[in-house]
């Protein structure tokens, strides 16, 4: 029986060598949700061993499209660490098989804490929307992935572009529309609903499932509240550009 | 019999097949299956079939675009959109229910719709698109393919009035300095999200689209007048519709429109 410590290990390594492994459910397709956030949580704890801290998190399957695809009826989530908070140039070379998303991010400007946290409760702790770009990569070989893999694999998280505008909230971030481009062509676009029907809900969400770990979002970290559009795959070279209505543009360049 | 006489023979045909699928609500098979013609010759069948609702006592009062997305031309695999027209036939007040006995298999979707207020023609661009744009409006477009299972290709669609079946506008708003391929869509079906998407899906620009159509009516003769009513295209893929279902489409910046089906 390869215990959560083993497998958190496992992805460690996977993320340090960038050398993916076969999916945790392959060697056991029992692998529950909760065993998998047990491994998460291992996970991040070898990296913050490492002297990382958490900056924010992120909700990943925030789509009906992609719940649907991993046959759950929740999105899933984990953490950010400052580390993999970049200004707008990355190398292509820190990943393995990297994807992008854009997204709207939620900057709090007080401590937000479940359960019973409403969709206005939400906004109220809110200090503003950032427009946002997550890289998406997986230490799974060929993002062969379950949900108990994502979960465990830090909800396949790369790294996160944020714009520097901090936009007040006083109009609706579900009809908040978005162009994305990929080295000047326009290849998706979506609105703020994509994200769980309302950022905002995805936030509700996230800090009601993090008081059962006794978990609170501080004030000052982001949230990453989930792709307008399907994931887009990048490689070195590649310009990335999301422009959002209200929230202006973010961009970045792998180099 | 000559050339010319055997393709208007082929025109009329073709249009009053069509004609009879809409009146008795029967889907057909692909009449370019049948018999190959030109999307020039589609157009030529399509004012024939539009000459006789329009001798019937119908008024065209908007006109449509269709296949506007890159998503929909590679699917379709062409790299060129289509239009057609609308009629007071097709037209639905905010509020009036749709009858789905009067389609084959109405599909819904969202747009942004532009009126003008000056008369356009030649080789526009999308600034001069918008120079003469007064107001948008947001916009549900009824399809309804005559064609069974929407099994057809891009000559029959043009034929087949871009398979126009049904439209419902909201109310109008300045154009004013909205950026519309920004703006953001919700597209929901009995209170379901079923897609989100901003105005570029339609050609990257909803008024790069309406010059791609003024260009392309330049190419028969024609214009586009001041007054125009143009639904540009769908902004997120179309979604079955019967009766029982409602949809709304709600727009930042431009408001909502909302549909019943009875």
């Amino acid at each position: 029986m390869t215990t959560a410590q083993q497998r958190a290990e496992a992805l460690y390594a996977a993320r340090m060598t960038r050398v993916p492994i076969e999916p945790l459910t392959d060697a056991d397709p029992g692998m529950t949700a909760d065993d998998a956030y047990a491994v998460q949580t291992r996970f991040a704890s070898m990296l913050l061993a490492d002297g990382d801290s958490i900056s924010g998190y992120k909700l990943g399957l925030t789509s009906k499209a992609m719940q649907q695809m991993m046959g759950i009826s929740d999105p899933d989530f984990g953490p950010v660490l400052h580390s993999m908070v970049h200004d707008g140039d990355l190398d292509a070379s820190a990943f393995i098989q990297p994807k992008v998303e854009a997204e709207i991010a939620l900057v709090l400007d007080r401590p937000l804490k479940g359960p019973g946290v409403t969709t206005l409760a939400a906004a109220r702790a809110v200090g503003g929307a950032v427009a946002a770009i997550e890289v998406v990569d997986s230490r799974i070989a060929d993002w062969r992935i379950k949900l108990a893999d994502t979960i465990s694999d830090l909800a396949s998280i790369g790294g996160v572009v944020m714009s520097s505008r901090i936009v007040p909230l006083d109009f609706d971030l579900r009809l908040v529309g978005m162009t994305f481009s990929l080295n000047g062509s326009v290849v998706a676009t979506g609105a703020g609903a994509a994200a769980l029907g309302n950022p905002l809900t995805a936030l509700a969400w996230l800090a009601n499932t993090l008081a059962r770990h006794d978990v609170t979002l501080e004030e000052g970290m982001f949230v990453m509240t989930g792709s307008l559009h399907a994931a887009v795959d990048v490689g070195a070279g590649d310009a990335v550009r999301a422009d959002f209505d209200r929230l202006g543009p973010v961009a970045l360049r792998m180099a | 019999m000559d050339e010319q006489q055997s393709s208007s023979d082929l025109v009329e045909g073709l249009a009053a097949r069509l004609a009879e699928a809409v009146e008795t609500r029967t889907a057909i098979s692909s009449l370019a299956g049948e018999r190959e013609f030109t999307v020039d010759a589609a157009y030529d069948i399509q004012d024939a079939a539009l000459a006789r609702a329009v001798a019937g006592g119908e008024t065209i009062v908007a006109a449509k675009l269709g296949l506007t997305s890159r998503a929909k031309q590679e699917q379709m695999g062409v790299s060129e959109a289509l239009y057609g027209w609308l009629t007071d036939r097709h037209r639905l007040d905010p509020g009036q229910a749709l009858d789905s006995g009067r389609l084959i298999q109405p599909r819904a979707e969202p747009e942004i719709a532009l009126i003008t207020s000056r008369d356009l023609e030649g080789p526009v661009g999308l600034h001069d698109v918008l120079a003469a744009t007064e107001a948008v409006a947001p916009a549900l477009d009824i399809l309804d393919s005559r064609f069974a299972g929407y099994s057809f290709t891009l000559a029959d669609v043009v034929a087949d009035n871009c398979s126009a079946g049904a439209f419902v506008v909201g109310n109008p708003v300045p154009l004013g300095s909205i950026d519309l391929s920004l703006v953001g869509c919700v597209f929901e079906k009995n209170g379901e999200l079923v897609g989100t998407a901003a105005g570029a899906a339609v050609l990257g620009h909803p008024a790069a689209a309406v010059a791609w159509f003024v260009r392309k009516l330049s190419e028969r003769g024609k214009g586009l007048p001041a007054g125009s009513l143009i639904l540009p295209g769908a902004l997120t893929g179309a979604v079955p519709v019967g009766p029982g279902d409602s949809v709304v489409a709600s727009f930042d910046r431009i408001g909502s429109v909302g549909l019943s089906v009875a």
